[in-house]
């Protein structure tokens, strides 16, 4: 290698997610194989004892997912990378690190479901099981990165998010941005910010796990350095002791999500193009946003009034921003790998402002350009008294059941 | 020691236990207790781990870190925990369908890897959270909510499923030879690597009503009647044995080879040989 060559490094999307973890202090993976994922797997089995972390295949995802949060409370921050069938496994313990407020990071690495599915077919059908997997009001938060640079970067951020607000975020990747290989410039991946969970500044006696702190993120002990405390799913008031006093329990639940709610402003992250006076818009995520781009580039060189919103957060949705958007164009556009389920959230968060058209691909196949900018084109074309039509135009979905939810 | 043990390591404050009249897991919680007074583990430096169960319950009334998890999966949480704080002393509560059920596989994992935790397995013989259905430790024949006419299933030995996965330590006790009890945990928690106590526990409430065993007194009564101590059932037929329980150590393993001392030894020696290469 000369020059600047050195600087450059052929990246997968999995490495990326391992590296990115390695940099954000990751120390503790525990996980089960499962394609794919398992890249992460695999390549953090040889990092991990080389930075002097701990590595380790459990007997199943259920155990992984336990095993991070206990890693987590015994002061090291942890990751487990999984794929749809191993994701519905980890729902039950992804809640107990809501409930018991324990910072950890989930990779989910979708493809083609429900079930076994199709293994390396790309898909994002778990973008409601991401919010709403485990049962219960809980909060989560789920990120979802477009490239492998992209990757890298919220790998780290999802670590930090984590440890600042003591939750579990999930890393929602897709198969498409995990087994691909791009270029990455080093120096731009090594300007990491690291952030730390707080640590309790009051004497251990008067320590409160769940108490109400500043900002409604109660600092959280190490397991062995002498507080005694207790960290347990049931319903339990400041001191970590189980109640069934409904008063404590609504204001736990409260803090749980208003934690959530203050930092919210921070969480509307994203990419966009062309949307200063674009008419007709293209909201799209993870994989899919790719073809969406090219389509909305092409877009514009027809003349074309068309632009692209890319959320990386996809939890907690960014409806402010969307409805904004909404006030202000014709037609927003969503292609995704699923039957329509980010989409749900953008109807709803436009509230009749604009027109949502759904594209939805489940076939295992990725969107082609073309097949993005055909609706591009019909929608830019549309009559401009749109408003006069109804707010969903009945399409050709192939399952009437979806349709009937558009409608509603 | 034992009044002292009890004073210094349960939360007092939290004791209005949830427990019943007559109930075994308060003196199994108290054997607990006792043996790492006996051990003198230094507290700030040993950590509960339980799973979701009426035995499970034990974990809030420790004065210890603890840590209540989900149903079954305590020794995940666990071997996630030790892994990453070897110094600590990990110590796992669970029941019987708590570990025999919906965690018997993780049992028998942590058992194979013989990693340096200490699972005490209250066992009743039934669920008794949810009300007395029939666990995997239920003797066959035996009556429970959903066991109306008997159980047909036939019962785990999980202790003897606990040793051929691997187990360094495996010891039978019984909430009636309370001392024993203590001395089986106590050796389970000096010993390295995975150490399995299954402590027989009574559950007057669901168990004991449900199949006319009597009182709590009655229940451990039958304990005393029925339990033999190793060396004894050395010598007894297994008709003999029948409806026995053994009691004493069961495994003892030396020169296993530990998980996390393991683990660490292959850090050391990764990062070794990187910096023989750098
Ligand atoms: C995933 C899940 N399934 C079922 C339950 C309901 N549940 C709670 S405790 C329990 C059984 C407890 O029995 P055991 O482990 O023997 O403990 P005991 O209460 O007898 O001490 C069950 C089935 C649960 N909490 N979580
Ligand atoms: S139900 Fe049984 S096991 Fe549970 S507390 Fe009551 S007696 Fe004990």
């Amino acid at each position: 290698m000369s020059g600047k060559d050195r600087f450059y490094r052929l990246m997968q999307g999995d490495e990326a997610c391992a590296e990115g973890a390695l940099a954000a202090g990751m120390r503790f993976f525990a996980g089960y194989p499962i394609t794919p994922a398992s890249e992460i797997a695999e390549y953090l089995s040889q990092r991990l004892p080389e930075e002097g972390g701990v590595f380790i295949q459990m007997e199943d995802e259920i155990a992984s997912m336990g095993a991070i949060i206990g890693a987590s409370l015994g002061g090291m921050k942890s990751m487990t990378a999984t794929s749809g069938p191993g994701f519905s496994l980890m729902q039950e313990n992804l809640g107990y690190a809501s409930m018991a407020e324990v910072p950890c990071v989930v990779v989910d690495v979708q493809r083609l479901g429900p079930s076994t599915g199709s293994p390396t077919a790309p898909a994002q059908g778990d973008v409601m099981q991401a919010r709403w997997g485990t049962h219960g009001d809980h909060a989560v938060v789920v990120l979802s990165p477009s490239s492998v640079k992209e990757v890298y970067q919220l790998t780290v951020k999802a670590f930090n998010i984590a440890e600042e607000l003591r939750l579990p975020v999930v890393l929602l990747m897709d198969e498409v941005v995990a087994h691909m290989r791009e270029r990455v410039d080093m120096r731009e991946l090594a300007q990491v910010e690291v952030v730390d969970r707080k640590r309790p500044a009051t004497p251990k006696d008067s320590y409160l796990p769940y108490g109400p702190d500043r900002d409604d993120v109660p600092a959280l002990a190490r397991f062995g350095d002498g507080y005694h405390f207790h960290v347990t799913g049931l319903f339990h008031d400041s001191t970590g002791f189980p109640t069934g006093n409904p008063k404590e329990i609504e204001r736990q639940i409260a803090r749980q999500h208003r934690k959530l709610e203050r930092y919210r402003p921070y969480l509307c992250i994203g990419d966009e193009e062309a949307l200063e006076d674009a008419e007709v818009v293209v909201l799209a995520y993870g994989g899919s946003a790719r073809p969406a781009l090219a389509a909305v580039r092409q877009g514009r060189r027809e003349g074309l009034r068309v632009g692209l919103i890319r959320p990386t957060v996809l939890w907690p949705f960014p409806e402010e921003t969307i409805y904004a958007l909404a006030t202000r164009v014709q037609s927003i556009i969503v292609p995704e790998m699923n039957l329509g389920q980010l989409a749900l959230e953008v109807e709803r968060s436009v509230k009749g402002e604009c027109r949502v058209t759904r594209l939805p691909k489940v076939n295992g196949e990725l969107f082609t350009p073309e097949e993005i900018l055909a609706v591009i084109r019909k929608e830019a074309l549309s009559c401009p008294s749109w408003r006069l039509r109804p707010i969903y135009e009945k399409k050709d979905y192939a399952i009437s059941g979806v349709q009937a939810v558009a409608t509603a | 020691m034992s009044q002292l043990a009890v004073k210094t390591h349960l939360r007092e404050e939290r004791l209005r236990h949830i427990w019943c009249p007559g109930c075994g897991n308060g003196i199994v919680m108290g054997a607990i207790a006792r043996a790492i007074d006996k051990l003198g583990l230094n507290p700030d430096q040993t950590a509960i781990v339980s799973g979701i169960g009426c035995s499970s319950r034990a974990s809030g009334y420790m004065d210890f870190d603890t840590l209540h998890t989900t149903h079954g999966r305590a020794i995940p949480f666990a071997t996630g925990l030790k892994l990453a704080r070897p110094e600590l002393n990990v110590i796992v509560i669970t029941g019987d369908g708590d570990a025999a059920a919906i965690g018997g596989n993780h049992l028998i994992h942590a058992a194979r890897r013989n990693i340096d935790i200490t699972v005490v397995c209250f066992n009743n013989n039934i669920y008794g959270m949810t009300s007395g259905q029939y666990s995997p430790l239920t003797p066959r024949g035996m009556k429970a909510t959903t066991a109306p006419y008997g159980t047909i299933d036939r019962s785990f030995d999980l202790c003897r499923l606990v040793g051929a996965a691997g187990a360094s330590y495996v010891a039978r006790g019984t909430a009636y030879h309370v001392r024993q009890l203590i001395n089986l945990i106590a050796n389970a928690i000096a010993k390295k690597g995975f150490s399995f106590v299954e402590a027989v526990s009574q559950c007057p409430t669901y168990y004991g009503r449900r199949n006319h065993l009597g009182s709590a007194v009655d229940m451990l009564r039958w304990q005393k009647e029925h339990a033999v101590p190793v060396k004894a059932a050395a010598n007894m037929t297994p008709e003999e044995l029948e409806d026995k329980i053994v009691i004493g150590e069961l495994q003892n393993l030396s020169g296993q080879p530990e998980y996390v001392s393991e683990y660490y030894r292959l850090v050391r020696e990764v990062q070794h040989q990187h910096a023989a290469l750098r």
